[in-house]
């Protein structure tokens, strides 16, 4: 009887991770992460996602704050903060998000602030999707992980 | 315990045009002489991951642990650049702009060369896009010095731009990598830098390769199509496994075994 429940949760995992692949939510760079993860770096991959939520809030923070400013002209400074953001998100296997910021990208080549504006929209409501799908994954790892270090009596 | 998604998602028998088209990526990575046209379909999953690192892995040859010198602002980057190159067995140091990158060498104009031997650089690893000191800028002022030029120069960037690509090239980059950076990258420029040849196939010159992929790096809005495009044309038999049409950015140094 030993680690039923562990099975059962990396069973919820795979299946969750499989539902974001099919989704196209996440690419087969998190794989690559999830790869770099061992005995000696047991938290590669949470480590990695949690310094990328920090960074990326940062950045849409910026975002957002420089859209609402009316009187709003650096679409140049707004590009350096949206290149950074796809860029860690690609690193991350991030690819729906990456994908709308190609749009908010192309919005902001045109000085379409209201473009810009639906975009960023776009990205917020994404990135609130996978920050809530991974925290979803790591709360099942967890999980997991104690499940599998339960002890049951051994009966003779 | 991660690993076995991808068997997961193979033996589910999700239809293959239901892949996010990068997983193409991998297979077109694969060295021809090792891609085998025949089993495509079996071969596709498997190939789509790098093996697993295993503790063997580490050279047991030993005591040369190269090196890297990673330059990179982004943190998120740096912590993954710098993994892999851990996993690699490789001495990393990650820092995150050029300015620190010439400090570290000791380029930045401070009486600093003092010894550093123990600190001897095998690989200078750069982002491109840097706020201040772009990774360009940076492979030039390293060029530039007697000291530091011979070390061979990695240029990384999300943006597949040619022109870009053609600059750093010219001015003496080994190579460029588009990100995300994978672990099959990070290994195979370590052997490259391990085996030494480096400095001969600078000379022949055959080793600056641009790249001609005949993919988007943006993935298309419209995953299944264009996967199905490109599948298909990957399954067309190539001329030969060496060609040297060979659409890569990986030196030519890959091909020659």
């Amino acid at each position: 009887m030993l680690g039923l429940g562990a099975d059962r949760l990396r069973a919820d995992m795979n299946r969750l991770l499989a539902l974001l692949f099919h989704q196209g939510v996440l690419d087969e760079q998190f794989l690559q992460l999830q790869q770099l993860q061992d005995e000696t770096s047991p938290n590669f991959v949470s480590e990695v996602v949690n310094i990328y939520f920090h960074e990326s809030e940062k950045l849409l923070r910026n975002l957002r704050g420089l859209l609402m400013d009316r009187e709003f002209s650096d679409y140049k400074k707004m590009g350096i903060h949206l290149n950074q953001f796809m860029g860690s998100s690609s690193s991350i296997g991030a690819k729906r998000v990456r994908n709308v910021c190609v749009a908010f990208r192309a919005a902001s080549e045109q000085n379409n602030r209201a473009g810009c504006l639906r975009a960023l929209e776009l990205v917020e409501h994404e990135y609130c999707y996978l920050k809530n799908k991974l925290h979803e994954l790591f709360q099942l790892e967890q999980q997991r992980v104690l499940a599998a270090g339960v002890r049951y009596p051994i009966q003779n | 315990m991660f690993s076995s998604i991808a068997h997961y998602l193979h033996y589910k028998s999700l239809p293959l045009h239901s892949f996010p088209p990068p997983l193409y990526k991998y297979w077109k990575q694969i060295p021809h002489p090792f891609l085998d046209m025949g089993s495509v379909a079996g071969e596709f999953v498997r190939h789509v991951l790098p093996e697993k690192v295993g503790v063997s892995d580490h050279s047991a040859a030993g005591s040369e642990e190269l090196h890297v010198l990673a330059v990179d602002d982004s943190h998120v980057d740096r912590k993954v650049i710098e993994r892999l190159l851990k996993i690699s067995s490789c001495k990393v140091t990650a820092v995150e702009s050029g300015t620190r990158a010439l400090q570290f060498l000791g380029l930045d104009g401070e009486e600093n060369s003092v010894g550093f031997d123990g600190l001897k650089v095998n690989l200078i690893m750069t982002d491109y896009s840097m706020p201040g000191m772009t990774g360009y800028e940076l492979l030039k002022k390293i060029k530039e010095s007697k000291a530091f030029r011979k070390i061979p120069v990695v240029i990384m960037s999300s943006e597949n731009i040619l022109t870009r690509i053609d600059r750093c090239l010219e001015e003496g980059a080994e190579e460029f990598i588009v990100k995300p950076v994978k672990l099959s990258d990070v290994r195979r420029l370590r052997d490259f830098i391990m085996r030494g040849e480096g400095e001969e196939n600078r000379k022949k010159g055959n080793h600056k390769r641009k790249l001609q992929d005949d993919y988007s790096i943006s993935p298309p809005l419209s995953p299944a199509a264009s996967l199905d495009c490109e599948i298909s044309s990957l399954l067309l038999p190539s001329s030969s496994s060496s060609s040297p049409e060979c659409p890569s950015k990986r030196p030519r140094l890959w091909v020659e075994d």
